[in-house]
């Protein structure tokens, strides 16, 4: 271990470090919560600001979603990674929390499509595009300022608390809508109360801001500036030198790209799986993550810690093996739970019945809802949507449910499903913080390694929904015309497979315990 | 081991361009079926996707470059070696 690390954790004291952690902490969890209240309201946010019917609308809404995720993330974190290797960590960290809690408290002020027509999506992309440049730049810096005053032997206990954050930023961010949706009621939210969960993000934008004005730029940063060795020009460094640029894509192929599906996989795909495919109820699809992430963060810290004793390779490929080989059962359990053929009716309630005339025709369309309860305390909602026709050949009659509500064991068994995939993500994400600090030395450490995290993050990962639907798609026949739902988890699968196998390889699992050059 | 890694550099190598084949065929196809009202979104999408993917693509060639090369025969344990 270096003795200027020692010296500074211990000058400080052990309180100083849990400043630091709760500094950081706090502000990247509100950055992953202003960044995520986007996504699970996009619904709702499609509607006021990217009506479908307009054209352009609907490419800035593209836009929004895919250049915001997946070309903006990687490019905050070169500049941001840049800004805070020849400025500091601290500076930069800050900039990048004013950005995100101002664009996201901006995007809840703005008025719909509706009121000012074409301006609406301009400005929501504008800021959505602003959200992704300093999402891009917090997290390596968050990460790089923890693990630099932290002592060796437990560099992978303290950064796993910023592991957390990613994690219980979509818990708040869930908890947050699903309040307010409850509060005012499913008419107000979806007219105006979505406006809430942005611009409450304000009040702790300001807490965090304070916290971090209070504290000192890393020891190991001051240091450099001190002696005068701070990167001219990182980005030449990381990515010009073949010696560094060989770790730059190690760290990606090798570690991070593996991560990002496991993490994306494990609460998105989840989430949309069990709400989409399995159609589960709203409410219900969210508390059953709510009540997973509550189970599973703490193991975050467990890895971390465990990481510095055992190494962090193993740990993190052993997070994408588990994945890789119990993905496709766990989803199967999911269908088969939430199937109508599992179950025994018990009775069925009053049924509504909606008939439209099928245009230039004289049939119509008959759709006949019903709750049906089952003995197991499940209520689904039974859809029989009827062609009504004079011609045999046109008639026919196809059933679904939807808006299903389990009961208490399935639904306590599938927040079991749901934990287990986030126990990978706490193996996979937990150590990795500290496993990429210690990749790259001090002076280009934010540039080198916040680009590999937000590829392996925002592009690999962010795709998972995607390319997962878009694999279902594929599978689609004639003779199936739903397609094959599990399809969709070989592109997870793949990506990690592929990960392991280049982790395995070439990665070591030695700790390298002087982080100080 | 280091034989293992140095063969495993030729798939990386092949496999960058092979993913590129891939999402070029998927776009055209995706482009070629959507609704005319749509190509611009889909056209979009893709584009997007094509753009980011094709520099990670060729970042997975030079990773399988230098592992042929025999760079990571040996990872550094300094920063001094870097």
């Amino acid at each position: 271990m270096s003795s200027s690390t020692i010296t500074t954790s211990k000058d400080k004291g052990s309180q100083s470090i849990w400043q630091v952690i709760s500094a950081s902490s706090v502000g990247t969890l509100i950055e992953w919560y202003d960044f995520y209240i986007f996504g699970s309201l996009a619904t709702i946010i499609s509607k006021q600001f990217f009506p479908e019917d307009q054209g352009t609308a609907a490419l800035l809404s593209t836009l929004a979603i895919f250049a915001a995720g997946f070309i903006v993330r990687p490019f905050g974190a070169l500049v941001f990674g840049r800004l805070g290797d020849l400025i500091g960590r601290k500076y930069t960290f800050l900039l990048t929390l004013v950005l995100m809690g101002g664009s996201t408290f901006l995007i809840g002020l703005v008025p719909g499509y509706k009121v000012i027509g074409i301006a609406a999506p301009l400005l929501v992309l504008l800021l959505r595009l602003i959200q992704g440049l300093a999402l891009g730049g917090e997290y390596g810096g968050a990460a790089t300022y923890v693990a630099e005053h932290s002592p060796a032997k437990k560099r992978g206990f303290f950064t796993s608390w910023i592991q957390t954050t990613a994690t219980l930023g979509l818990f708040l961010s869930l908890g947050v809508i699903l309040t307010t949706r409850n509060t005012l009621g499913v008419e107000i939210f979806s007219d105006w109360g979505w406006r809430i969960p942005f611009i409450v993000s304000i009040l702790l934008v300001i807490v965090s801001i304070y916290i971090r004005l209070r504290m000192k730029e890393s020891p190991l940063f001051s240091k450099l500036k001190d002696e005068g060795k701070v990167s001219v020009n990182p980005l030449k460094e990381s990515f010009g030198h073949k010696a560094n640029l060989k770790m730059v894509l190690l760290a990606l192929f090798g570690a991070v790209m593996g991560q990002g599906v496991v993490w994306y996989t494990g609460q998105f795909y989840a989430q949309s799986f069990i709400e989409n495919v399995c159609k589960l109820d709203f409410e219900q699809s969210r508390t059953l993550i709510i009540w997973a992430i509550l189970f599973a963060t703490p193991f975050f810290i467990v890895f971390g810690s465990l990481s510095d004793r055992i190494g962090r390779k193993w740990i993190m490929l052993v997070g994408m093996l588990l994945g890789i080989l119990s993905y496709r059962p766990i989803y199967q359990k999911f269908l088969d739970m939430t199937s109508p053929k599992a179950r025994t009716e018990a009775s069925r309630g009053e049924s509504v019945v909606k008939e439209t005339p099928v245009a230039n025709s004289t049939d119509l369309t008959r759709v006949t809802t019903t709750p049906v309860s089952y003995t197991d305390g499940s209520v689904f909602k039974e859809v029989k949507t009827e062609v009504v026709s004079a011609d045999p050949a046109k008639a026919k009659i196809t059933t679904a449910f939807i808006d299903k509500k389990v009961g208490g064991n399935t639904f306590w068994t599938m927040v079991f499903l749901v934990f287990i995939q986030i126990l990978y993500v706490t193996m996979v994400y937990g150590p990795i913080a500290a496993f990429l600090v210690e990749m790259f030395p001090t002076k280009i450490r934010y540039t080198s390694m916040s680009l590999p995290y937000h590829i392996g993050n925002g592009v690999f990962g962010g795709l998972v929904p995607f390319l997962s639907t878009l694999i279902i798609e594929y599978t689609k026949t004639p003779e199936n015309p739903a397609g094959d739902p599990l399809a969709g988890l070989w592109y997870p699968i793949g990506v990690a497979a592929v990960c392991l196998v280049i982790g395995s390889v070439y990665l070591t699992n030695k700790l390298d315990e002087n982080v100080m050059d | 081991m280091n034989q293992i890694k140095r063969l495993l550099g030729i798939i990386w190598i092949v496999l960058g361009p092979a993913a590129i084949a891939f999402m070029f065929m998927q776009a055209a196809q995706k482009i070629t079926a959507a609704a005319p009202a749509a190509k611009a979104n889909i056209i979009l999408q893709w584009g997007i996707i094509i753009t980011i993917f094709v520099p990670i693509a060729i970042g997975l060639v030079i990773f399988g470059y230098y592992a042929f090369k025999g760079e990571y025969d040996h990872l550094p344990e300094s920063s001094l070696e870097l």
